[in-house]
C-alpha cells in the first residue's frame, strides 16, 4: 500500500491540504502564453517557480518549454522587482527575439506588489523594447485560484492587449478552447473548418507543444495564434467560450471591450456537449452542419449503443480541472454510467452545482467537491469503491492501492503518451475516450474472469 | 552521425566568443567569467579561476531552481518518515511531490512511508494579508491527527518570509503541544541564487534538530555514514548492497533511503563518506567539529571509482581483515562490469559527451564516460561553488557575497558528552602518507582535459552554441533541457532523474549505465530524422513519368 496512511474515516480539515488536485496560477499562464505564435513566457518572481513550471509542463508535453524568470533574490524581494524585470526584458529581446513577451506574476512579486504595466512602460521609455514588439502581462498570484484560473488570466490578457474593436462585425467567430491539450485545440479547429466557419482559436498550443522532430529545435515552432488574428477578435460575430472557468474571463472581456457577444458552453467532451458546440457554431455562423460531421456523430453513437451493456450503471470517480470534470460528468451520464465521486482542486461553488445538475440523471447519488484534494477523493473511494477512476497521473497511487482501473485524463499526465497527440474533444475525441474507458473496464473483466467464463467475444 | 565522429574539436576560445556575442554587454561581461577554457593544474596544483555561485541574470533561460527545491526536494525528499509540510501557496508543494524519484525501501507494509503524500497549507489571499501562522499551526495539528508521525518538518516558500511568518516559533510551540519533534526550514525560494542555498539550510536544521538525539550505537565494527547520496533510481540500494557485502555497517545515509532514526544516530559512526560534495559538505564539517567524525570524499559512480572508494573506506579502518574482504568483493564484482564495458566500448569509444547538471554529478559521471572510452568536452554545474570546480584549496579565497551571507552559518562546538576524536594526529599522518586525506576535494577541473570548456550555470543560448559547434554524441542535463537538445537530433541523458532508469552507482549500476549510453548514442532513431524525399535531390520530372 503506497498510500498506507490514508484512513477511510474522514476528519474535518480546515488548514491542511494533502495531495492537491490543482496547482498554482503561473503554470497555467505559462501554458496559455505558449499558445501565441512567437511568444516568450516570462515568470516574474524567483527562479524556482519558473523551473518548476517548466519542468512540470515538459514532463507532461515532452516538448521544450522555453520561458524566462526574473530570478529574484533577497534584494529584489525587498526593493521590488523593477530592476530585474527591466534587465530581463532587455536580455530576452537580445537573446530570443520574440514578438511578444508574456509576463505573469508569482506569489512573490504579487506580495511585494510590483506594478507590471508601469515597469514595462518605463522599460519602453528606456528603449528596452524594440519597435513593433510587445510585452503583455497577467496577474497570477498563486494564493488565488489554480492553474486553470491562471490560464484564464493570461487568455484574458490576450484580449486586453490585442483585441481591436472593428467597426463592422466580420463573419467569423472566436473560439476560446479552454484548458485543453494541443490536439484538442487542433480538433476544435478541424470541426469549425468542417462546418465552413472561419474561426480564431486562442490560445492555440497546437503546433507548438506537439512540434515535429526535424533535427532542428525551433525556438518558436509554427503553431500558435498570430497577433494579427488576435487583433481581429474584436471584429467577429461571436465568441464561443468553452469551459467557463478557463474561458469566460476572456470572453467577457472581449464582449465589454469590443461588443462581441459571448456564448458560454461546456468543454465539448462527449456526445451532448459536442452537439451543443456544433449547434452553436452552426447558429452563430449561420451555416449548415455537413454530412461528414453528422457521420462522426453517428459513429460515436454507434459505438455507445454497441457497448452499452458494459457501461450501464458502472460507477466512476473523477478528479480533474473544473471545466473538465463538468464535461466528463455529462459524458459519463450519457453513457449510462454513474459519477460517484467528483473532485476538483479549483474552488468554486458553480462547478459543484453544475456537476450535481448533470449527475441528476445518473443511477445514484454523487459526492462532489470543488476545492477538494486527492486525499479526500481517496477517502471517498475507500468508503464507496468504484469501477473506474478518471484523473491525472497522481491518481495511479490510489488506483493501485484500491485495485481500480484508471483512465488517465487531465493535467498532468506524466507517465503515458497520447494525450498531446489525440484529442478527447469532439465526436472523435469522445470515441477515443470511450475506447479508453472500455479498454480499462474490459481488461479488468478479462483479468478477473474465472477460466470457465473467460470470453473470446465481448 | 558518422561524420561527427571524426569532426575536429573547435577552438574553445572561439566558441566562448560565439556564446558571448548575443548577450547584452553587461551580461556578457559577467558570463565571460563563468565560461572558462580549462587547463591542466600547474605546478602548485592550480586550475583557472571560475566565477560560480553567482546570480543568474534575469531573463536568461537557466537550468536552475530555488532554495526550497534544494531543501525540501533534495535533502528532505528522500527521508520516508519525516512528515514534511510546505507552508505556502499550493504550487511549490505540488511540484516537489514525487518528482525526484527518491526510492525508499520499507521493511513491511506497516512501516511508515510518507513519500507519496504532499502536505501543504495552500495559503490563500487572507493568509497572505493577515499572516499564515495560525493556519500553519492548525495544519500541523491536522497532520498529527491523521498521521501520528514522530517528526514533522515545516518548509517555507517565497511569500512566507516576505510576510514575516515565524515558522520556527510555530515549530517550537507545536513541538511542545504535540510532544513530537517539530522543526522548520527557512528555505524561501529567493534566499539564494540556486538550490545550493537550500542544501545548506537543510543541513543546518537537520544537524541542529535531529543528529545526535539517539546514542544507540548500531552493531558492527566498521560504522560509516554516506553523505550526499539521494537514491535516485536505486543508487543507494546498490551502495548498501556493496557495503553490506564488505561487512561495513551503514549507520545513516543522508539522505537516500533514509529514516529519522538514522539521522538521530548518525554521530555514532566513525567515518563520513561524502558523495555529492556540494550538497552536503556542511554536514561533514559540522559533524566533525561537534562529534569528531572525520570525512573523506568518495565516489560510487564508475566501476573504478567504486573500487577506489571501497578501498579508501577500508584503508581508514586500518584492519587487514576488512581490506582483504573489500579486495575480495572487488575481485568478485569487477569482472562482470568489465565484461559489460568491453562489450559496448567498440561502439562508444571516441564519442563526445557533455555534462551540465547539479553540484557533483557533472564531475562524477565523467568517470563512467571514461570507462566507455568517451571524451567529456564540456561540463559545468547547475549550482556549484568555486570549490566544486577548483577544489577546496581555494576556500580561503572565496568571497562571501550578500546572497551567501544570507544563509545562517551555525556556530558548532564540540559536544561535551559525545565528542570523540576518531583519528588523532598520528593516525591522520599515517593515513595521509598512505594517500588518504581528510576533508579534501580537488574539484572537477583538475580531472578534466586541457582545453575543455567549463561553464557555470549554463544558459539555453550557450547550450545551443555548444550543440552546433561540437555536435556531441550525448548531452547530459535535466528534464527542462531534454527535448530542446533532442530536437537537434542529439540524445539527452537526464542525470537528475536518470530518464527513469538506473541505478547507475556501484558495480551493477555502472554496467547499467554502459548499456543505456550504448543504446542512446547508437540508437537508430536519430538516423530517421531526414525523410527519404528530402535526403536526395528530387528526381527530374521526366524520370517520374518514365514508365508512362
Ligand atoms: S506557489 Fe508561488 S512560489 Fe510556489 S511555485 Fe507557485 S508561484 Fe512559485
Ligand atoms: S547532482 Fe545535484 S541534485 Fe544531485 S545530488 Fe548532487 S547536487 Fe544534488
Amino acid at each position: 500500500m503506497l498510500l498506507r496512511h490514508t484512513p477511510a474515516e474522514i476528519q474535518e480539515r480546515s488548514a491542511l491540504t494533502i495531495n492537491p488536485a490543482k496547482t498554482c496560477q503561473p503554470i497555467g499562464a505559462m501554458y496559455a502564453a505558449l499558445g501565441i505564435h512567437r511568444c516568450f513566457p516570462h515568470s516574474h518572481g524567483s527562479q524556482g517557480c519558473c523551473a518548476y513550471h517548466r519542468s512540470m509542463l515538459t514532463r507532461h508535453y515532452k516538448e521544450p518549454i522555453m520561458a524566462g524568470t526574473s530570478s529574484f533574490t533577497e534584494g529584489a524581494s525587498v526593493f521590488g522587482g523593477m530592476a530585474n524585470l527591466t534587465q530581463a526584458v532587455d536580455a530576452i529581446f537580445h537573446l530570443y527575439e520574440p514578438d511578444v513577451i508574456a509576463v505573469h506574476t508569482t506569489c512573490l512579486s504579487e506580495t511585494i506588489g510590483d506594478d507590471i504595466p508601469q515597469i514595462v512602460s518605463s522599460a519602453r521609455d528606456a528603449g528596452k523594447i524594440p519597435e513593433g514588439r510587445h510585452v503583455i502581462h497577467a496577474n497570477t498570484p498563486s494564493y488565488v485560484g489554480s492553474h486553470v484560473t491562471g490560464f484564464a488570466a493570461m487568455t484574458k490578457a490576450m484580449v486586453d492587449y490585442f483585441a481591436e474593436p472593428g467597426r463592422e462585425k466580420g463573419s467569423g467567430v472566436n473560439i476560446i478552447p479552454g484548458y485543453v491539450e494541443p490536439a484538442d485545440m487542433a480538433e476544435i479547429q478541424r470541426l469549425a473548418r468542417a462546418l465552413g466557419v472561419e474561426a480564431v482559436v486562442f490560445p492555440d498550443t497546437s503546433g507548438v507543444l506537439d512540434a515535429p522532430q526535424t533535427g532542428r529545435h525551433e525556438f518558436y515552432p509554427r503553431g500558435g495564434v498570430t497577433l494579427e488574428a488576435l487583433r481581429s477578435t474584436g471584429a467577429r460575430r461571436a465568441t464561443l467560450a468553452l469551459g467557463s472557468t478557463a474561458s469566460s474571463p476572456a470572453a467577457r472581456a472581449l464582449e465589454a471591450k469590443c461588443g462581441v457577444p459571448a456564448l458560454q458552453l461546456d468543454l465539448p467532451i462527449g456526445l451532448l456537449a459536442t452537439d451543443q458546440f456544433v449547434d452553436a457554431l452552426r447558429r452563430t455562423a449561420g451555416v449548415a452542419v455537413p454530412e461528414a460531421v453528422s457521420v462522426e456523430r453517428g459513429q460515436l453513437l454507434d459505438l455507445i449503443t454497441d457497448m452499452e451493456q458494459y457501461l450501464h450503471g458502472r460507477s466512476v470517480a473523477v478528479a480533474g480541472d473544473p471545466d473538465q470534470v463538468v464535461a466528463l460528468t455529462g459524458f459519463l451520464v450519457s453513457l449510462g454510467m454513474r459519477p460517484a465521486h467528483v473532485v476538483t482542486g479549483t474552488p468554486g461553488k458553480e462547478v459543484e452545482r453544475r456537476v450535481r445538475e448533470l449527475a441528476a440523471g445518473a443511477p445514484g447519488p454523487v459526492n462532489v467537491k470543488a476545492g477538494g484534494d486527492l486525499f479526500l477523493f481517496h477517502q471517498w473511494i475507500k468508503q464507496e469503491p468504484v469501477d473506474l477512476i478518471i484523473g491525472n497521473t497522481y491518481c495511479k497511487y490510489i488506483a493501485r492501492d484500491e485495485d481500480i482501473p484508471l483512465v488517465r485524463h487531465g493535467f498532468p499526465v506524466l507517465d503515458r503518451i497520447g494525450h498531446v497527440a489525440f484529442p478527447t474533444v469532439g465526436y472523435r475525441g469522445a470515441m477515443r475516450l470511450l475506447e479508453k474507458i472500455l479498454d480499462a473496464l474490459l481488461d479488468r473483466q478479462d483479468r478477473d474472469a474465472p477460466e470457465e467464463s473467460f470470453e473470446l467475444v465481448m | 552521425m558518422e561524420a561527427a565522429k571524426t569532426h575536429a574539436l573547435p577552438d574553445p576560445e572561439a566558441v566562448k566568443q560565439a556564446m558571448l556575442e548575443k548577450f547584452p554587454a553587461k551580461v556578457a561581461k559577467k558570463r565571460a567569467k563563468q565560461i572558462v577554457v580549462n587547463r591542466a593544474p600547474d605546478a602548485a596544483g592550480r586550475v583557472p579561476e571560475i566565477h560560480a555561485n553567482a546570480r543568474t541574470s534575469p531573463g536568461v533561460i537557466t537550468q536552475r531552481g530555488c532554495t526550497y527545491a534544494g531543501c525540501k526536494g533534495v535533502i528532505l525528499g528522500p527521508v520516508r518518515d519525516i512528515l514534511t509540510i510546505t507552508h505556502g501557496p499550493v504550487g511549490c508543494g505540488f511540484y516537489s511531490w514525487l518528482t525526484r524519484r527518491n526510492q525508499t525501501r520499507t521493511q513491511g507494509p506497516d512501516d511508515v512511508n510518507y513519500m507519496p503524500y504532499a502536505l501543504m497549507t495552500d495559503m490563500q489571499e487572507e493568509d497572505i494579508v493577515f499572516g499564515g501562522e495560525k493556519k500553519l499551526r492548525q495544519a500541523v495539528r491536522e497532520a498529527y491527527e491523521t498521521f501520528r508521525p514522530q517528526a514533522i518538518a515545516l518548509c517555507a516558500t517565497c511569500p512566507v518570509g516576505l510576510i514575516g511568518d515565524d515558522i520556527h516559533a510555530v515549530a517550537r510551540e507545536m513541538k511542545e503541544e504535540l510532544g513530537i519533534n517539530v522543526f522548520a526550514f527557512s528555505c524561501e525560494g529567493y534566499k539564494g541564487v540556486s538550490q545550493s542555498a537550500g542544501h545548506h539550510i537543510a543541513n543546518n536544521q537537520v544537524f541542529k534538530h535531529v543528529v545526535g538525539l539517539d546514542d544507540t550505537t548500531p552493531e558492527g565494527e566498521y560504522r560509516i555514514n554516506i553523505l550526499g547520496e539521494y537514491n535516485i533510481g536505486g543508487d543507494a540500494f546498490e551502495i548498501e548492497r556493496l557495503l553490506e557485502k564488505c561487512g561495513i555497517t551503514l549507520v545513516a545515509s543522508f539522505s537516500g533511503n533514509a529514516t529519522y532514526e538514522q539521522f538521530a544516530r548518525a554521530h555514532t559512526a566513525d567515518l563520513n563518506a561524502i558523495m555529492c560534495h556540494r550538497s552536503i559538505n556542511y554536514m561533514g564539517d559540522m559533524m566533525e567539529k561537534k562529534f569528531g567524525v572525520p570525512w573523506i570524499k568518495v565516489n560510487f559512480i564508475g566501476a573504478q571509482a567504486t573500487a577506489k572508494s571501497l578501498r579508501r573506506i577500508a584503508q581508514y579502518f586500518e584492519d587487514p581483515e576488512l581490506l582483504a574482504r573489500v579486495e575480495q568483493v572487488i575481485a568478485e564484482e569487477l569482472p562482470e562490469v568489465e565484461r559489460a564495458a568491453a562489450e559496448v566500448r567498440p561502439r562508444t569509444a571516441g564519442k563526445r559527451a557533455m555534462l551540465f547538471v547539479g553540484g557533483s554529478r557533472a564531475h562524477h559521471y565523467q568517470e563512467l564516460f571514461r570507462e566507455l572510452g568517451m571524451e567529456t568536452v564540456a561540463a559545468g554545474y547547475e549550482f556549484g561553488h568555486r570549490d566544486d570546480y577548483e577544489g577546496r584549496a581555494v576556500l580561503p579565497s572565496v568571497k562571501v557575497d550578500a546572497d551567501s551571507r544570507n544563509i545562517e552559518e551555525l556556530e558548532v562546538e564540540p559536544d561535551p558528552a559525545r565528542f570523540r576524536p576518531r583519528t588523532g594526529p598520528e593516525k591522520a599522518a599515517r593515513l595521509g602518507a598512505g594517500g588518504l586525506s581528510f576533508a579534501e576535494y580537488q574539484g572537477m577541473m583538475a580531472e578534466m582535459a586541457e582545453k575543455t570548456l567549463v561553464i557555470d550555470d549554463i544558459s539555453h543560448h550557450e547550450t545551443e552554441v555548444l550543440l552546433k559547434k561540437y555536435r556531441p554524441h550525448i548531452f547530459c542535463a535535466g528534464i527542462k533541457e531534454k527535448y530542446a537538445v533532442q530536437k537537434w537530433g542529439i540524445p539527452l541523458k537526464q542525470l537528475h532523474s536518470y530518464d527513469y532508469g538506473g541505478p547507475y552507482a556501484g558495480f551493477r549500476g555502472a554496467a547499467n549505465f554502459y548499456r543505456d549510453i550504448d543504446r542512446m548514442v547508437n540508437s537508430r532513431v536519430w538516423t530517421y530524422v531526414t525523410p527519404p524525399w528530402e535526403a536526395e535531390e528530387a528526381p527530374e520530372a521526366k524520370a517520374v513519368y518514365a514508365c508512362g
